[in-house]
């Protein structure tokens, strides 16, 4: 959609000129993975099992705070009612915020995927392909709900609790078919992942629709 | 053809009616003044027209159509000035305009910004982020933004706020002009000299209900008077 | 309504002392459990009662997207707190009974899992009703989660299953092996229609005062608005 495109352009010159996501979410992030490797401090063996885990939680929580930023922007200066003015879908800018949100965890990503291998001395073989698809997978889960509720914290006055308890809870199929499927991709074999990718799958699709057909009644007052 | 038609609007904010019935023609050459004290529903009027509200009950046409399902066609046709100016801080104030050009799918984007920079005085604070504006220049920004893709019906929500004698000066400038062309300007504002001054129809608006209604470049005292009575009356 | 609210409560008293007197007086003690496994009369009869209040919250919801009905509205937010309060009993019951049974207070089996996460779901409802401000609109997005809620469970069951590996899977506990006695399957029925019943009763008298409340609170403004003008 034309208009969408349009919207993410923008988003994106303005994350440019302020490098304010990119920096501070993927500072946290790192943070984040390094005490987990700490905590955790795995055998090479235990590695392909916990790894995962430690990894898909610190997306989550930087996601989380990514997934907010998207709308952070169309608060100051009442912006988003230019948006709505428009001669444009509601939907338009759902997806326009989605792209955005999913451009900044794959940002995210390049960096803490390689951090992850070393800290958490995972040995990836020829698992870098698989990684990646679940990693794609999941990411659009996640952003699809995501960008849909942010858009709803974005008007509270508890945002940054509300959107992680609303959420949460919600995307836990994301999370859980996440691990397995990078466990899966990381033992060797994606194909033991297949039943993960599935519920990746189905979810990316029926919650990519549902956001896009229920985001004009979280912004049109 | 009326530009705007309402009938009746009602609004509601958590069981309290902010607008209470309301009825407004709108048509072109208009310059309708809506006055009223705060509270009175001015800006829930002004977001109702601009197609960003939901009206309880009532109707509403845009350009002859019904305005229920807030179709795209009116809103190329309107163009809204609120309290905030709509523009991204972090922009300057060629991105942002260039930006709603593309929203609105306007021709010859480059060409029409560079003609309203021109025109709203911003030419040289073109390159500078919004941020650095000051509130007058804020106001000029998003009346360009407003006008990029040449609406014909201007809603303005209180636009003098904060402007100085020159920029006052300019923004009634626009007024006369967009209704020269047979276009309409609809403004809200508790200044009833100003009211006077440019307003073809007056509507006074209090506790969500039009109390007084009056016509043509005005006799300020009367206006006035009108005025006072209405507010000063029984709530 | 209030006749329907007023036949309902002595209603539920019926019902509830009959399925309490079935379950514990004449309901036979199940052979392998013994005495605690009467809970799973009301076990069952909660899980079904959550599952029923959080389908009517969107469906509720919708209702209140598509026709912006007060009624709807209300309906959904009752059905979630009273969804809620059921889902916290299922969450309660269930260790009380599990821990003589299995020896554990609790294990990540799936259908236990996926109790707590739709708990999460709808507390998280409950939390943006609270808290998520004055904006009119919080009516709105609470109809977006709630249908949200219910569109995510089937996604959930399937994923909570990939979860067995280390855990013990514990076999689902409640039609294990069909109810033997006659009277078990009485007393599972109408302790459910006791729960439902109790259920539908709470939600009516909780959309009730929920109106009340709202007309008041509008009253009130009203009030306070007249005080103010001179």
């Amino acid at each position: 959609m034309r208009a969408a495109l349009v919207i993410l352009r923008k988003d994106l010159r303005i994350e440019w000129r302020t490098k304010e996501s990119l920096s501070s979410y993927g500072v946290l992030g790192v943070l984040l993975l390094v005490v987990f490797a700490f905590a955790h401090d795995p055998t090479p063996t235990e590695a392909p099992r916990l790894a995962p885990a430690v990894l898909w939680v610190t997306i989550v929580f930087t996601g989380m705070l990514g997934i907010q930023r998207a709308f952070a922007v169309e608060r100051e200066q009442d912006c988003m009612a230019g948006l709505l003015g428009a001669p444009i879908d509601p939907a338009a800018v759902y997806l326009a915020k989605l792209v955005g949100t999913l451009l900044l965890l794959a940002a995210m990503q390049v960096v803490l995927v390689p951090l992850a291998i070393v800290l958490l001395r995972l040995d990836l073989g020829g698992a870098l392909p698989g990684v990646v698809l679940v990693l794609v997978l999941g990411d659009l889960g996640f952003a699809s709900l995501g960008t849909l509720f942010a858009a709803v914290a974005m008007r509270t006055r508890a945002r940054e609790v509300l959107l992680p308890v609303l959420l949460l809870p919600l995307v836990v199929p994301v999370v859980i078919a996440g691990v397995k499927a990078t466990q899966a991709a990381l033992a060797g074999g994606l194909a033991d992942g297949a039943e993960a990718l599935r519920v990746l799958a189905v979810f990316d699709l029926v919650f990519t629709v549902a956001g896009w057909l229920l985001f004009q009644y979280v912004v049109q007052d | 053809m009326r530009l705007i038609a309402a009938r009746g609007l009602c609004r509601a904010f958590a069981g309290l009616p902010v607008l209470d019935g309301v009825d407004l023609d709108v048509e072109p050459g208009d310059v309708m003044a809506i006055l009223g004290p705060n509270g009175a529903g001015k800006t829930t009027l002004l977001r109702i027209l601009a197609l960003l509200l939901r009206f309880d009950g009532g109707t509403l046409s845009l350009f002859g159509d019904d305005a229920r399902g807030r179709p795209a066609s009116a809103k190329r046709r309107l163009g809204w000035v609120g309290h905030e100016s709509a523009c991204y801080p972090d922009l300057t104030g060629r991105e942002n305009l260039e930006f709603y050009a593309a929203l609105h799918d306007v021709a010859d984007g480059t060409q029409r910004v560079a003609e309203l920079l021109e025109w709203s005085g911003l030419d040289a604070a073109a390159a500078r982020p919004v941020r650095t504006y000051s509130r007058g220049m804020l106001q000029r920004i998003a009346l360009a933004r407003a006008l990029v893709h040449d609406p014909e019906v201007l809603l303005l929500d209180e636009p003098a706020t904060g402007l100085d004698r020159r920029a006052e000066a300019a923004l009634d400038a626009l007024i006369g002009m967009h209704r020269a062309r047979g276009r309409a300007v609809v403004l809200s504002t508790h200044d009833v000299e100003r009211a006077a001054a440019l307003a073809t129809k007056v509507v006074v608006l209090h506790h969500g209900q039009v109390v007084w209604r009056g016509s043509g470049p005005g006799d300020a005292a009367a206006i006035a008077a009108a005025y006072e009575t209405a507010t000063a009356g029984a709530a | 309504m209030r006749t329907l609210e007023n036949v309902l409560a002595p209603l539920c008293m019926v019902t509830m002392l009959a399925a309490l007197a079935l379950v514990f007086l004449i309901v036979p003690t199940e052979a392998e459990m013994g005495i605690v496994q009467r809970i799973f009369y009301f076990h069952v009869g909660s899980a079904w009662v959550t599952y029923a209040c959080f389908f009517t919250v969107a469906g509720a919801s919708a209702v209140y997207l598509w026709k912006r009905s007060p009624t709807a509205d209300r309906l959904a937010y009752a059905s979630a707190e009273v969804g809620v309060l059921f889902c916290t009993l299922l969450l309660i019951t269930g260790p009380i009974w599990a821990r003589p049974i299995w020896g554990v207070w609790w294990t990540w089996d799936p259908r236990l899992t996926m109790t707590v996460i739709l708990w999460g779901i709808y507390v998280g409802y409950l939390m943006l009703r609270a808290f998520g401000g004055e904006d009119e609109s919080v009516a709105r997005w609470a109809a977006v989660l709630g249908i949200v809620g219910v569109v995510d469970i089937p996604i959930l069951r399937v994923s909570v299953r990939l979860l067995s590996g280390i855990h013990p899977y514990v076999v689902g506990n409640e039609q294990s092996g069909g109810l033997a006695d006659p009277w078990m399957q009485v007393g599972l029925g109408v302790s459910a229609l006791a729960l439902t019943l109790l259920a539908g009763w709470l939600i009516m008298l909780r959309a009730r005062t929920e109106r009340l409340a709202h007309e008041v609170a509008v009253l009130q403004r009203r009030l306070e608005m007249r005080a103010a003008a001179p």
